[in-house]
């Protein structure tokens, strides 16, 4: 898993290095990193649904890693707007930042993953207990901001977002649906002998 | 890893296109199997090979033009591979890879409307119709980047003389092929269009008569390449690169300002004159800077993309923070 999610950034190295980065290479690299923090931040949302139906409880091991890689492609695309794009020219990224909805609702998206990433090592996890969960939360809101960021910045070609869009609504409808159903989600797969389905 | 190169090397002498898409080829086959998979799945192709190139015809006897920039011109490469022209599809390189679709012959350009002489021309009278000039201009995106490319064309005030407007051509409206099949963006597709097809664009009589206003057949020496907008495109260069319509097969001229697809299609956004102007901005993003296609740091975008001596009496006393 580690190494399938560094091979979008071996191709952008790799690309890079052989000066195949398209016309325009900090746009490419822009779209590309952004789209990989999307994807893999929704795979990292597929985990825990995935655990449930298939009974597959170490799938878990991999949702640390997953929101980290998300993390670090987002830290690439964030580090792209800052240096590549405006090359730290900070009032006019102050002033994206505030101004262009698009930006806005990005940057919160990438500032709220910091405390995720931050609180991911298996020491504040014990340390913050039951608030860990409830901090981690959050990255429903992450998800949505990164939908929206793509959704406000396409000219007219809404289609790429509205698929990623497609997928964060089955995603988050699934926990909804968890939530608002006392019995939870039945499983498809059980372990062991009981068909019964098993209340959260 | 962009090629660049001196005015005066014509860029058919350097980087042969076999050459380079070989190599392209190449890196493809070794890579992109295995690469790409993941990229490929998630419905993501920033990395597709390159179109195939063919040849083009060249255009004889061009002259030059004292309308032209001298700034350093974009490579042939940035211009044809790096396109919007949604026709053709919405990616950038989209329209290289559709290019094979759009056949250009045979064609027609019908004039309609006000005019005492209404007619349509054949496409290889258009060729024709006037002394062709290579026109090197800058060309602003609305998407905030930029390219210096050197058309070949004339002026579109030829074509306007010869059919003769009346009194009551006050705009005169361009409308872009509609065929589905040579234009496959223009299928419908599950979300519905981007666009309303057919593209159109408009401008004022003053604005179409101008001299810098251009009705452009060639690039670099040779016909239009179809990405580009073949057979026959206009070329505004003061005004946002979509007013610029491509692969033109009406020309009417009208008394009430005429609608632009972009305009139809959000009118918050994108008005009828879309000047360059630093100073409006679109209301997502600033156009206060500039990407120059091959430059790393952005570039202050200039009023009128440059052209304000030439062009901005014709829009004196006009608010065009309103008139956008």
């Amino acid at each position: 898993m580690f190494g399938a999610c560094l091979i979008p950034f071996g191709q952008l190295l790799y690309n890079g290095y052989q000066g195949d980065l398209g016309v325009n290479p900090i746009e490419t690299i822009t779209r590309f990193t952004g789209s990989w923090a999307l994807i893999i931040l929704y795979v990292s949302l597929c985990i825990t649904p995935l655990r449930r139906l298939t009974g597959w409880t170490d799938l878990i091991k991999f949702r640390r890693m997953l929101g980290l890689f998300a993390f670090f492609y987002a830290l690439l695309h964030f580090s792209t707007f800052l240096v590549l794009d405006h090359f730290f020219d900070f009032d006019r990224i102050a002033k994206d930042i505030l101004k262009r909805p698009y930006v806005t609702v990005g940057f919160t998206g990438f500032v709220l993953m910091i405390p995720l990433a931050v609180t991911s090592t298996a020491k504040m996890i014990r340390r913050l207990g039951k608030r860990w969960q409830q901090l981690h939360r959050l990255v429903y809101l992450v998800g949505i901001a990164g939908v929206i960021h793509f959704y406000w910045l396409v000219k007219s070609d809404i289609r790429r977002p509205v698929q990623y869009g497609a997928v964060l609504a089955v995603l988050l409808g699934y926990r909804l649906v968890k939530y608002l159903l006392p019995s939870g989600v039945p499983r498809l797969f059980q372990r062991g002998t009981s068909l019964k389905t098993t209340a959260e | 890893m962009l090629i660049k190169k001196p005015n005066d090397i014509k860029s058919s002498e350097i980087t042969p296109p076999e050459l380079y898409l070989n190599r392209r080829q190449f890196i493809k086959s070794a890579s992109a199997t295995t690469l790409s998979a993941g990229a490929a799945l998630a419905g993501f192709d920033l990395f597709q090979p390159a179109p195939q190139a063919y040849a083009l015809a060249k255009l004889p006897d061009v002259k030059k033009s004292s309308y032209s920039t001298t700034e350093k011109q974009n490579s042939l490469k940035d211009i044809t591979s790096y396109n919007n022209f949604y026709e053709l599809g919405v990616d950038k390189g989209d329209p290289a890879r559709n290019a094979k679709y759009l056949t250009t012959r045979p064609w027609t350009v019908a004039i309609e409307g006000e005019v005492k002489k209404p007619k349509t021309y054949d496409i290889d009278d258009i060729m024709k119709l006037a002394p062709l000039e290579e026109r090197i201009y800058r060309l602003r995106c609305v998407e905030a980047w930029s390219m210096v490319i050197p058309w070949i064309g004339f002026p579109l005030s030829a074509l306007i003389n010869q059919v003769e407007p009346t009194g009551n051509a006050k705009f005169i409206q361009f409308v872009t092929l509609l065929d589905p099949k040579r234009m496959p963006g223009q299928q419908r597709s599950l979300f519905g269009n981007v666009l309303d097809w057919p593209y159109v664009e408009g401008l004022r009589m003053d604005e179409a008569m101008h001299p810098l206003t251009i009705l452009s057949v060639g690039l670099y020496s040779e016909v239009l390449p179809s990405q580009n907008g073949a057979p026959v495109r206009l070329v505004v260069p003061w005004k946002y690169g979509f007013k610029s319509i491509k692969s033109i097969v009406k020309v009417r001229f009208v008394e009430k300002q005429p609608a632009t697809a972009w305009s139809l299609q959000t009118p918050s956004e994108y008005g009828f004159y879309s000047n360059v102007n630093p100073e409006v901005d679109h209301p997502r993003w600033s156009q206060a800077t500039e990407r120059r296609i091959g430059e790393f740091l952005r570039r202050k975008t200039l009023m009128f993309n440059g052209y304000g001596d030439q062009v901005a009496s014709l829009y004196k006393g006009m608010d065009l923070r309103k008139l956008y």
